[in-house]
């Protein structure tokens, strides 16, 4: 069986679930097996996953399992999938997948590869699957030879598809043991635009951009599409922006379906951060800025002049 | 306070990506190797800072071959007080983490980058803490230690969490933790003298392996939009790129 750890915040499933699920069924189909879901907490609407093919929806919940830890997480989920005889476990590449996977490998004692962004196969038996290296800069396909096997899924690999109905949720009793971390704060940043790793659009922006206080005209150009803001590394660095916004080889690593980069020259380690974008827009003033080469639709202006033009077209287009 | 840093190399981030073998393995051919960057700028100098505040030691482990020396030295000449060379070739990521585990009895901290930039695994942290039974916070932007408790923060999505947890654990580095710092000539010269223990790596373990590698398929080239026609840039970004 293949089973999906599908993540949850405030009592909800996370929109990334649709993809992990439906990439689980697409996965058991591979193979040959069942896909299963798993949800730790009380999740309200944990039975929507059988739309995507989940045949099954298991449930722990236990108070031990009341904040994230990497330690209690992995020792729920090995536990179910110890019972439930799972030989392939796929995560989110989120943050959570991210601290799970490595512990879950040496539970399970399965071979793991993080950030897969393909349906694996398994011609001859040989499970294989591929994932970005390099920063984006190449494609690895990886031959997995454990008998149990832990993957997270990049973001944006593939379509949610709807393919069953909501099933019943049954409940696991299971002890994940006692954490150690005490969380003393969560902050989270309002607003109700996606966080940068699961954002689909992206308006980013550069020192091109002169001074913090020019920003307005990126966050309008953001808000009319309701897109995500970034940036470049040196403008977080000089605090112009936030630190979380900063995209790149030593920043966030993204794919949205839509990244438009205004006043930003596209060096080697921008690149590397936004890439595997679907579609990449730039707005640069110099025809020779290295950005133009890794564009689908380039502009070559005054950003100034350009970007509050592009969000009248835009706003004007949605009304 | 004892604190080991694992560090590891990665090619340098203009590196020209090139494979070899019938594209099985990378081609390291002219390439410059650097400290990943996670663990030279975060982890290795919050270590430092922190001996520096609370008094200890700073050790540097490394899992793999002679070469790596270089980058070993430079660690130390940041500030790390010895190090230690697990002499093998780092073959997965599991791999590794057994070198690292096997070496860490006695330390009360573990730290290391969120992740290397060249297979972007993010996944020795998690091994390492699973085969200490030790807490595992990754992705840390800040860490600051009061006795035998670490209070660390970390993003999480859409925000940041602030944590306590009492030593011995295991921590992961992201960009906020510390800021670069230049080795100065005193550092560099102390650190040929510092003591690097290489050891002898223990089972094997690969479960794992890259099969082949491509290369993406470059864009084809840029399509140049009117400055005066943004309407246009619109229209294609809904009828033919179908992204808005
Ligand atoms: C180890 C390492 C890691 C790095 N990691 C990252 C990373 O993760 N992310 C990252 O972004 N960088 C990273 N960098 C830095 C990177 O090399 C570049 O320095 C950086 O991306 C440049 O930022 P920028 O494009 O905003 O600024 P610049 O390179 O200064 O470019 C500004 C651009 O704005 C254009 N411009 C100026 N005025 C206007 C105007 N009025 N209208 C239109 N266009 C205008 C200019 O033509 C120019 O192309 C890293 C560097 C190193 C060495
Ligand atoms: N060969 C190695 N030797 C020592 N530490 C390593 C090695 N490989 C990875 N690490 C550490 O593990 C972190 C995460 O690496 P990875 O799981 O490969 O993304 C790195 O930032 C290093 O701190």
């Amino acid at each position: 069986m293949v089973l999906v750890y599908a993540e949850s915040q405030d009592g909800k499933l996370k929109k990334s679930t649709a993809e992990a699920v439906t990439y689980g069924k697409k996965t058991a189909e591979v193979l040959g097996m069942d896909c299963a879901a798993l949800v730790l907490g009380s999740v309200s609407d944990a039975g929507d996953l059988g739309k995507y093919g989940a045949s099954a929806v298991h449930q722990i919940t236990s108070d031990g399992l009341a904040h994230f830890d990497s330690q209690t997480y992995t020792q729920a989920i090995a536990k179910a999938a110890e019972q439930l005889g799972a030989k392939v476990v796929i995560l989110s590449h989120s943050t959570t997948g991210k601290s799970l996977l490595g512990r879950l490998a040496v539970r399970l004692n399965a071979g793991s590869v993080s950030g897969v962004n393909s349906i694996p196969t398994n011609d001859g038996g040989t499970f294989k699957v591929n994932k970005n290296v390099f920063s984006g800069k190449a494609l690895a396909e990886y031959a997995i030879s454990s008998d149990i096997k832990v993957m997270t899924l990049s973001g944006n690999s593939l379509k949610p598809e709807e393919s069953g109905a909501a099933i019943s949720v049954s409940t696991m009793e299971v002890d994940p043991g006692t954490s150690r971390v005490r969380v003393t704060d969560v902050t989270l940043q309002k607003g109700d635009v996606a966080p940068l790793p699961e954002a689909e659009l992206v308006v980013s922006a550069g020192r091109g951009m002169k001074g913090p206080e020019n920003w307005t005209i990126i966050e309008e150009l953001a808000d009319s599409l309701g897109a995500t803001t970034a940036c470049s590394r040196p403008v977080a660095d000089i605090g112009w922006r936030p630190h979380h916004e900063h995209v790149g080889q030593t920043g966030v690593a993204i794919k949205p379906n839509l990244y438009i980069a205004a006043g930003i020259s596209g060096a080697i380690q921008h690149l590397a951060g936004v890439n595997s974008s679907k579609c990449i827009v730039v707005i640069n003033k110099d025809p020779e800025a290295p950005f133009f080469k890794a564009a689908d639709y380039g502009v070559c202006a005054d950003l100034f002049e350009v970007v509050p033009k592009l969000t009248a077209a835009i706003r004007k287009a949605k009304a | 306070m004892k604190i080991l840093v694992c560090i590891t190399k990665t090619p340098e981030t203009t590196a020209k990506i090139a494979f070899k073998d019938g594209d099985t393995a990378y081609d390291e051919n002219g390439v410059q190797f650097i400290m990943n960057p996670y663990d030279e700028w975060y982890a290795l100098v919050r270590a430092c800072e922190l001996k520096e505040a609370h008094g200890g030691t700073v050790t540097v482990i490394n899992v793999g071959p002679a070469t790596n020396d270089v980058i070993i030295r430079k660690a130390l000449a940041i500030g790390a007080d010895d190090a230690i060379r697990v002499d093998t070739e780092a073959s997965s990521a599991l791999y590794v983490a057994k070198q690292i585990a096997a070496q860490a009895a006695g330390y009360d901290l573990v730290l290391l980058g969120k992740e290397s930039i060249d297979y972007n695994g993010s996944e020795v942290g998690g091994m390492v803490a699973e085969l200490l039974g030790q807490p595992y916070i990754s992705y840390a932007t800040t860490l600051d230690v009061n006795g035998t408790t670490a209070t660390v923060t970390r993003d999480i999505e859409g925000g940041t969490e602030t944590a306590e947890i009492d030593f011995p654990l295991v921590v992961s580095a992201a960009k906020g933790m510390a800021e670069q710092r230049i080795p100065n000539m005193r550092g560099i010269m102390m650190a040929k003298r510092k003591p690097l223990n290489i050891v002898a790596a223990d089972g094997s373990d690969v479960l794992v392996a890259v099969s082949k590698y491509t290369l993406p398929t470059g864009k084809t080239s840029v399509k140049m939009i009117d400055p005066d026609n943004m309407d246009e840039l619109v229209r294609l970004l809904r009828e033919e790129a179908k992204v808005i």
